[in-house]
């Protein structure tokens, strides 16, 4: 118990969040690294994933690329990609990339595949173009879970942005590789709060922007029964 | 490939290790999951909670877990059983979901069917809803196995062996041949699991049709 509290006097001592060894630093490296990794991702993942959900191709690749991608041990692309390119930023971050594709293209694709078919035939019947149902009817339609998928490779990348510190001096997790070093438990204890706190609230927030999002597709669903 | 050759043994020894880890805690959420769910069916003023905390669990990350578990058990830090309790957790957290899909996967026409046939509570949940959930559930059951193998190798960071062992040990020596052939065996073993895990699927859901696979239901990192 004592070294809870110890952990916790540690977080809360002023001392500990200046310089550039503090926790606010550390806390905003974590954080650009996991967003840069997440929009690194979504930018091949998104797009590929909306055409699959569009055209229904191509799904049993997805979920058979997505299993393999969960085989692979995080730790072990990190160390092999670290021992390729070297210490620095870039192997982690590749590796992060790798980890967030899965869940944004299955994000992606069940969102488009959720759309109602009634309300993309209709759509279609209504002169749309394929272009203009995607933006028009099924995005919308499907943001929720499209913002689920943001939401699962968030989560993912944040959690595993601790083992960044592991082969580059990046993020959270250096706290918890030190105090493991060095035996230090209020360190160790200290990180691994600061780590678990930093997820909890960027899954809290985006399961707020997927409740948002999730009530657009409503509205919209409800708009296009006004209108028909 | 000499590195292989020359380390045979102690591959086969630590993959050996990484089974004995994995597998009670497969089992562990498993078992965890499907009580857990089916409260959660049972109960719609139950459901959102159970349904939140393990929400909750799932977006500890792991390594931080590792360090909490022993403090709050008192067992010590290397303690195999440190890595059980935390990859059970997670599989619990990652299981419950779909383990509440796959009971309210289930027709209640056939369940009203089995009470007026005269089936008792008990009866009824291991004679009806819990055959009648496993199609549902194996899907959830692959995706823990799956990544139950790939967790166990960071407890390495903190000195637990496994397969994982190769990664840090590789790393260090800088020996990359150690690394790749240590995520390698983890994949092969995860994979090997997981077609385990179908064919009980398909023993245990004799009544299935064969050739047509189901339509594989949305990945359970969403449906949270």
């Amino acid at each position: 118990m004592s070294t809870f509290l110890d952990a916790l006097a540690w977080i809360l001592d002023p001392s500990s969040w200046g310089g550039s060894q503090g926790i606010a630093v550390r806390v905003a490296q974590h954080l650009a690294i996991t967003v840069a990794a997440v929009l690194l991702a979504a930018v091949p993942a998104v797009p590929l994933g909306v055409l699959i959900g569009h055209t229904r191709r191509g799904r049993g690749v997805v979920v058979a690329l997505a299993g393999a991608v969960r085989a692979v041990p995080t730790l072990g692309l990190l160390t092999l990609l670290a021992l390729l390119l070297g210490v620095g930023v870039w192997a982690p971050l590749l590796a992060l990339v790798a980890l967030a594709v899965p869940s944004l293209l299955a994000g992606a694709y069940a969102g488009v595949e959720s759309a109602d078919p009634e309300a993309v035939d209709a759509a279609r019947a209504m002169g749309m173009s394929e272009r203009q149902i995607v933006r028009h009817v099924e995005l919308p339609l499907g943001a929720g879970v499209l913002v689920g998928g943001f939401r699962a490779a968030t989560l993912q990348v944040v959690a595993t942005a601790t083992l960044a510190a592991y082969t580059s001096d990046t993020g959270l997790g250096r706290y918890l590789f030190s105090g493991l070093k060095s035996r230090d438990y209020t360190l160790m204890l200290g990180g691994a709060i600061l780590v678990a706190l930093l997820a909890l609230v960027l899954d809290r927030l985006l399961a707020v922007a997927q409740g948002r999002a999730t009530g657009l597709a409503r509205r919209t669903a409800a708009d296009s029964r006004l209108g028909a | 490939m000499t590195w292989l050759q020359n380390n045979a043994a102690w591959v086969v020894e630590l993959a050996w290790r990484h089974l004995l880890l994995a597998l009670p805690a497969i089992a562990a959420s498993v078992v965890l999951a499907v009580a857990l769910g089916r409260v959660a069916h049972r109960r719609p003023r139950l459901r959102q909670p159970v349904l939140a905390l393990a929400s909750v669990v799932y977006a500890v990350p792991a390594l931080p877990l590792l360090i909490v578990v022993p403090l709050v058990l008192s067992i010590p830090l290397r303690s195999p059983l440190t890595l059980v309790v935390a990859l059970t957790l997670y599989g619990t957290a990652l299981l419950v979901g779909t383990a509440t899909d796959a009971f309210d996967s289930v027709d209640g026409q056939v369940r009203d069917a089995a009470t007026a046939t005269g089936h008792g509570r008990s009866a009824l949940f291991w004679r009806v809803d819990l055959p009648l959930s496993v199609p549902v559930l194996i899907s959830g059951v692959r995706v823990i196995t799956v990544s139950t193998v790939s967790l166990v190798t960071i407890g390495a960071l903190v000195g637990i062996s496994s397969l994982g062992t190769l990664l840090t040990d590789g790393f260090q020596r800088g020996i990359t041949s150690e690394v790749a052939i240590g995520v390698g065996v983890t994949m092969a073993l995860a994979l090997a699991l997981d077609a385990l895990v179908v064919v009980l699927g398909r023993v245990l859901t004799p009544w299935q049709p064969r050739r047509r696979s189901v339509r594989a239901p949305a990945p359970p990192e969403l449906v949270r």
